[in-house]
């Protein structure tokens, strides 16, 4: 593998409470500008995977026993999650996060001190948060936990954005929303991508919709990748149906346009 | 009447002693989540080691800013060598090693300070004066006010600072503060000083009135009921939570009192705050938890 200036993850085996293997060797990269899509099914590594990146896994008393994750050209293993942060790399927890005590604004606020930002580019950074969400805006002073799941979405995403990132992690941002809802938010996150230069990895179960979204994709199961590509050279392959859902009798489901449970 | 209203206003300003002791709990449990029991041994510390400097003839203004020092010092120390290992271990085993901790402090501070009672005068004058016919304690008036000025600037500290919001943010979600690049570490020894700070005021203020002695580290176990009854999570709550287990012992001392032959305040408090956790567990001011349906 040539080395990459952006995100290179070179075989990387994670232990959780010195048992449990999550991820059995997994490679993959990430190039600047690029939306790439994980796929798999439930319990394929995908979480691990991302968490793997942001140097989260220590909260939960996992590590990674081999193998190594570059970021632009410097390995990543002994930074401080706030310090990888600092350099451009966030994740947007699955299951989305948000404080639920605190207002929408402060939600998005708190993603910005980081940073360590003077007052007047927080508040600019803040307006371009509710530019791209004009729905937050209006919602500024709800306490977020009283807002719906697709606004509370918006504020996870919004949230990280805050970090000014150059690479967002998004962990099935999909979760629990509405299908409309959820175009919607992938729609955002194509913008953000076009407009704003950021990078996106993206884990997601539903690979038909995040396929239409990606350049590239990785497929994930028992914690190895299964499968790489084009988007359009896996959204043609049959087998990443079986892949992603984990039986071959994959047909009807993998058929259906968008099927993400409502909440 | 103008008795009932004596016995209201003088049990509401002594509850504002408890809610000076129950704010430095509200603060780390906040922020961590940790029922601080050292609380109230870092109450007594702070009183100790301000009489220990007074004694040896230190300036007043002096003597407060070592004490100040050392106790903001001491519960930073608490969570880098304490806490932070435990990071992440089930509530009751950080509430046990507060435990540890407070009789350490107790300890330490005996062998160091000595265990005789001192006396310690802030200067403040203690005659009551009236207001509008009613008599009020001046000491009681200068802890009330002390109190006030104190919550206005936690409030503004954790509702318009960024570490404020930081702090809540921790509270609401550690794993999730995490991954926005907060630095939880930071911020945890951020709040142990500031409840280092918070119980400089209480020891100087519940020295003061009882003199310094061991038994300032039972005050602890008043707070509680006031943490019950106004919220573990709001120092809004524990002002609120102390002026009812002030106002609601010092009435039911003279009221009820009279009826079951006395000592009614010994267990007051707890009784209401039993009352409390039927009808409403989070506490007046507590953040009740939002769940989705």
């Amino acid at each position: 593998m040539t080395t990459s200036k952006f995100l290179e993850v070179d075989n990387i085996e994670v232990l959780y409470s010195q048992a449990i293997l999550a991820l059995r060797g997994v490679s993959l990269r990430v190039e600047e500008g690029y939306i790439v899509a994980l796929l798999g099914a439930n319990g394929a590594g995908k979480t691990t995977t991302l968490k793997a990146i942001s140097n989260l896994l220590g909260s939960e008393r996992g590590h990674l026993s081999r193998g190594s994750i570059t970021w632009r050209g410097e390995i990543t293993g002994t930074l401080d999650p706030a310090d990888l942060v600092a350099r451009g790399v966030v994740q947007v927890l699955e299951g989305r996060h948000i404080f639920h005590q605190l207002t929408v604004e402060e939600n998005l606020l708190s993603g910005g001190f980081v940073r360590r930002p003077s007052h007047r580019e927080l508040t600019n950074d803040l307006e371009r948060i509710y530019n791209w969400f004009p729905r937050l805006k209006q919602r500024r002073g709800v306490r977020c936990g009283l807002t719906s799941g697709g606004e509370q979405q918006m504020v996870a995403i919004g949230r990280a954005m805050m970090t000014r990132p150059t690479l967002v992690l998004l962990d099935e941002p999909s979760m629990g929303l509405a299908p409309i809802i959820v175009e919607e938010i992938f729609h955002i996150i194509r913008d953000l991508n076009r407009n704003e230069g950021v990078s996106f990895l993206l884990a997601e179960q539903n690979a038909h919709l995040v396929l239409q979204f990606a350049d590239h994709g990785y497929v994930l199961e028992n914690g190895r990748v299964a499968a790489s590509g084009t988007a359009a050279e896996l959204a043609g392959r049959d087998d990443v149906a079986e892949f992603y859902l984990g039986t071959a009798a994959a047909g009807s489901a993998a058929a259906e346009p968008i099927q993400t449970p409502v909440a | 009447m103008s008795f009932f209203v004596e016995t209201l206003v003088g049990g509401l300003l002594a509850g504002v002693m408890y809610s000076l002791v129950a704010i430095g709990f509200v603060l780390v449990f906040k922020a961590s989540g940790v029922f601080n029991f050292a609380q109230g041994s870092m109450v007594l510390c702070a009183a100790l080691t301000f009489v220990t400097l007074r004694d040896k003839g230190l300036d007043f203004w002096l003597a407060a800013l070592i004490t100040l020092s050392v106790m903001v010092a001491l519960g930073i120390a608490v969570e880098r060598v304490v806490l932070r290992p435990l990071v992440n271990r089930p509530q009751i085993t950080l509430f046990m090693a507060t435990l540890g901790v407070s009789f350490v402090i107790e300890g330490v501070a005996q062998i160091v300070m000595g265990a005789s009672v001192h006396e310690l005068d802030l200067g403040i004058v203690d005659t009551p004066i009236e207001i509008g016919g009613v008599q009020v304690s001046q000491f009681d008036l200068a802890a009330a006010g002390t109190a006030g000025l104190l919550v206005i600037a936690l409030s503004i500290f954790f509702n318009k600072t960024r570490v404020g919001i930081a702090l809540r943010a921790i509270a609401d979600d550690p794993q999730a503060a995490l991954s926005i690049g907060i630095r939880l570490q930071t911020l945890w020894q951020i709040v142990w000083g500031v409840a280092g700070f918070v119980s400089l005021i209480a020891g100087l203020l519940w020295g003061a009135r009882q003199g310094v002695q061991f038994a300032l580290t039972l005050v602890v176990l008043k707070a509680l009921p006031v943490l019950i009854i106004g919220g573990f999570t709001s120092i809004a709550g524990a002002i609120v939570g102390g002026l009812i287990v002030g106002a609601g012992d010092s009435l039911a001392e003279i009221y009820l009192g009279s009826l079951l032959g006395g000592s009614v305040s010994t267990w007051f408090a707890y009784v209401l705050a039993v009352a409390f956790l039927l009808v409403r567990p989070a506490g007046l001011f507590g953040e009740a938890p939002i769940e989705r349906i």
